[in-house]
């Protein structure tokens, strides 16, 4: 009861400030004295009228106080007149926020030295503090989250007492308990208080906060305080479990759609397409291109560039896979290890074409604004981006089995995969369904270029860096199965992200070369391997 | 023995031997004897250049003895030769001594800048040329025989070990770039000094290197001769041809198997430790996959299984690159390379040597084109079809 009489007393001055402030907004006397001793051109001056007009509440205290830390305020020691130049290059005067023509050749910029600079950024924390904009209340109750300065007390107390905002009120709240729980003269039941707040925020800060406790403390705090680190740090644990569990999806997903299309032509014809990622990354310049061509002729329709892009790359790529098929790989039937070389002379080929016409380095691609942000879900973020992607690469997989499971194609396809001849025999043109099985697997590789577009560098080199992954998938997952394929993508993307954090992203991915490398001894044939009664199956 | 050379050696594989004993022989004669600016003399740069050639053969022939002879295509051979380069780079490196920026006397440069307290227990014995000869053969050797002992018994063939064997290279590359692994990261080693006592940069030690080169080639090319003219090398192309039908006929076709690749992968090592000293440098860009499959184009120009054509094609594909990538042409190389790669593959089957053998000796021709015949139907048969 005491505590909260106090804290009303301790802020009652500055409400009173505050409703003077609000009901005289141009306060001479007091704030036009702090704002003159700028002109004093004294380092000890300069930091009380910083101090007098932070806790002015006149609203000219933030451009004042901003311009300051810029180097934007100038001063005249003869007349003793402040001005502000305005990001805008209009030149103001400090104290009356009148417009002014030009700055006298007496003034000078009123300097600053390092100490200064701290109580300016101070000021200025506490200033936005009192924002209009409650995202920027949020962000500066967080910065005195982070440095718990004892100073910022009354502000904290004042802004949390008229807060209506819930999530601005929180952030008050727990800026409050972390000076409480660092101020010396706080008492026990405060402090404890405190920890039960910074407890229930639960995050790394909160825990940087807790371990930076001084030993010191009276047992019952020291006991609150460990309690309360351990149960942190054991609610992080589980969230970074989570954290690398949905990472291990979204790189699942990447995986997937890279992998997918090679999982088709692989598993119908038997090929290794080395050109594969290179068929990802004409996808990815088919975003490029079509985003150019809005950009420069219809910018309203951005957003809808990727929409337009999908069914584009899927032709392009598609064509191109035709045409590779019609010109290059039929010639290559029953010979596997040659139709590898032949696709990776093409790769050669096709990476040089484009750098020769889209030149060597990273080309922008945009995100349009339903893909871009991202948003919290508990101690996680989650980008727009990635989850999208996810969501992309579930719908493709859909329709990819949807259409090997009703179409007609689909049917020849998989019946060509389980036995070519047999199909043959049946009246199935096994040629056309290569030719077009080919073109389908190139077609979604287009597709999933759309969509690494967005989370990677778009260069000639894109294709590459997803070949060999893909493979791994591929074979992991086992041949003429896309439920193999998927169960290999997700298997690796989370094996992946899980252990990255323990061994380190590239001793990971070492590892999980050597796993696999030791899994196809034990299963030659992958996860869902094929069953058939060939001598070598 | 005797009986064995002559069984090895049959006219075109004699003339082979002579051309690359007289290159051996005259081209460090003509740099060191001959007057700098005769029309004859072979400006030291060249020497080296050449000898980089001679090492590559090594490689392409090694490739040839799995690929041609036993169907095997390995995509991670360059991994062999990078390591035989790594194993012949660390002697080289201890040599340095306090020689180097550091003057540390027995760490190397990198390891004092980036504060190792003393030398890792992998680099002790690197100082003794014997012991890094023999790790030369050894490392890869091994690394081969653990790779090939768990892949043959559980019969992973055709574009599966291909694939696994490209995995094998990447990881090893992926290791071999992080600074903590103990040799020299991004950089790789450098900055040699002296080999057995001799300079490096020296013109006698390049043209003797030149000559031991040449001769690692045609030991490398009787050894393969020896195999593949044996009753072991028949087996061989019988599992080329047909694994399952050998394994049927009571052969232990793993075993074959695992010893070629074994012998290849030591070859390849030698390969890499001559490679190492003429290029003055071995850095862990030598294991990306892509320098693996392009050393199997050069098999696939030369001709595939006829030996000869292998180290042809490792010398004419990189003299090629070596003209385009210096000259105005140089952005079409790639162009250039993949197309090679398709060429190579729809119209040159057999490659150069295959085609010349197939045109000029028609009674070679017969014998030979009943093997590319079964060359052909051998992948069919050995890999999984998905029709079947």
């Amino acid at each position: 009861m005491l505590t909260n009489v106090l804290r009303n007393f301790r802020a009652l001055p500055f409400a009173i400030l505050l409703i003077v402030a609000t009901a005289l907004p141009v306060l001479a006397g007091p704030f036009e004295d702090a704002v003159g001793k700028f002109a004093n051109d004294e380092f000890s001056d300069t930091e009380e009228a910083v101090g007098a007009i932070a806790t002015s509440g006149n609203p000219l205290a933030y451009p004042i106080i901003s311009a300051l830390q810029d180097g934007r305020l100038m001063a005249d020691p003869e007349t003793k007149k402040v001005y502000v130049t305005q990001t805008d290059g209009k030149i103001v005067d400090a104290a009356t926020g009148t417009p002014v023509a030009s700055i006298p050749d007496s003034a000078a910029e009123v300097r600053l030295n390092n100490r200064l600079r701290r109580t300016v950024e101070a000021a200025l924390g506490g200033l936005t503090l009192l924002s209009p904009d409650p995202a920027k209340r949020i962000q500066a109750a967080q910065s005195v989250f982070k440095t718990h300065d004892e100073a910022m007390l009354p502000v904290i107390d004042g802004a949390l007492q008229k807060e209506t905002n819930k999530g601005a009120k929180l952030a008050f709240s727990e800026a409050r308990a972390a000076i409480l729980l660092f101020k010396a003269d706080a008492t026990d039941a405060e402090k404890l208080e405190a920890i039960a707040t910074i407890k229930a925020r639960g995050d790394q800060e909160a825990l940087a906060l807790l371990t930076g406790l001084s030993g010191d403390q009276p047992p019952a705090i020291a006991r609150a305080a460990a309690n309360a680190t351990s149960a942190i740090q054991s609610n992080l644990a589980l969230w970074s479990m989570v954290q690398n569990a949905w990472y291990g999806l979204s790189l699942g997903s990447v995986l997937l759609l890279a992998a997918i299309g090679l999982a088709i032509t692989f598993g119908v014809m038997g090929v290794i397409n080395m050109a594969h990622g290179e068929m990802v990354m004409i996808g990815a310049y088919v975003t490029f291109v079509v985003q150019e061509v809005i950009r420069t002729s219809y910018p309203g329709l951005f957003d809808y560039s990727l929409l337009m892009a999908v069914p584009l790359a899927f032709i392009v790529a598609g064509a191109i896979g035709i045409l590779i098929e019609r010109t290059i790989i039929r010639f290559l039937y029953g010979r596997p290890l040659e139709t590898l070389l032949a696709t990776w002379g093409l790769s050669l080929v096709l990476q040089q074409a484009v750098r020769t016409m889209f030149g060597p380095t990273n080309r922008e691609v945009g995100n349009p604004s339903w893909m871009s942000g991202a948003f919290e879900l508990g101690q996680i973020t989650i980008t727009y981006n990635r989850l999208w992607i996810l969501c992309f690469t579930m719908a493709v997989f859909a329709i990819l089995l949807a259409m090997l499971r009703y179409t007609s194609l689909g049917l020849e396809m998989r019946a060509v995969t389980q036995n070519r001849r047999m199909a043959a025999s049946m009246g199935i043109a096994t040629s056309r369904v290569d030719a077009l099985t080919f073109g389908l697997g190139s077609g979604i590789a287009g597709i999933a270029g759309v969509a690494l577009s967005q989370i990677d560098n778009v260069s000639p080199n894109l294709g590459q860096s997803y070949i060999i992954d893909s493979f791994m998938v591929v074979v992991f997952g086992g041949v003429g199965n896309l439920w193999g394929t998927l169960v290999g993508a997700f298997t690796l993307g989370i094996a992946n992200k899980f252990l990255e954090p323990v061994a380190g992203a590239v001793l990971g991915k070492i590892a999980i070369l050597v796993l696999i490398i030791l899994f196809i001894q034990k299963r030659p044939r992958g996860l869902f391997a094929l069953k058939g009664r060939a001598v070598e199956a | 023995m005797p009986h064995v050379l002559t069984r090895a050696l049959d006219r075109s594989a004699t003339v082979f031997l002579l051309v690359v004993a007289a290159v051996g022989i005259l081209i460090p004669l003509s740099n060191l004897l001959l007057p700098d600016g005769s029309l004859f003399q072979v400006p030291t740069y060249l020497v080296s250049l050449f000898g980089k050639y001679v090492c590559y053969a090594i490689l392409a022939l090694s490739i040839d003895l799995i690929w041609g002879y036993c169907g095997i295509l390995s995509l991670g051979h360059g991994a062999f030769f990078a390591l035989g380069g790594y194993a012949m780079g660390m002697y080289l490196m201890r040599q340095i001594g306090s020689r180097g920026v550091y003057g540390n006397p027995v760490l190397p440069d990198f390891m004092v800048f980036l504060n190792y307290p003393k030398l890792p227990w992998y680099w002790h014995g690197f100082d003794m040329f014997w012991f890094a000869a023999l790790m030369v053969l050894l490392v890869p050797g091994l690394l081969a025989f653990c790779f090939g002992w768990l892949a043959f018994r559980s019969r992973v063939t055709g574009v599966y070990l291909s694939i696994i064997t490209q995995a094998m290279t990447y990881a090893l590359l992926l290791a071999f770039f992080r600074n903590d692994f103990g040799f020299g990261g991004n950089n790789g080693l450098t900055d040699f000094k002296d080999i057995l006592g001799f300079n490096v940069q020296a013109d006698g030690t390049r043209a003797a290197l030149f000559a031991l080169s040449c001769l690692a080639l045609i030991v490398g090319f009787l050894l393969c001769r020896a195999v593949v003219t044996s009753k072991l090398g028949k087996v061989l192309i019988a599992i080329r041809d047909a694994e399952s039908r050998t394994r049927f006929l009571g052969y232990r076709v793993e075993s074959y198997k695992l010893f070629v690749f074994t012998l290849s992968a030591c070859m390849a090592g030698v390969a890499g430790a001559l490679y190492v000293p003429q290029v003055g440098i071995i850095n862990p860009g030598e294991f990306a996959p892509g320098n693996s499959i392009e050393a199997v184009i050069w098999v696939a120009v030369g001709g595939r299984g006829t030996l000869i054509g292998a180290a042809l094609g490792a010398v004419i594909v990189n003299y090629a690159k070596t003209v385009f990538t210096s000259g105005p042409l140089a952005p079409y190389w790639l162009f250039m390379l993949g197309a090679l790669f398709i060429l190579v593959t729809l119209l040159l089957p057999k490659g150069i040597v295959g085609t010349f053998n197939a045109w000029w000796e028609p009674w070679k021709a017969q014998r030979l084109s009943a093997n590319v015949e079964s060359a052909a139907r051998e992948d069919g048969v050995s890999e999984p079809k998905m029709a079947e």
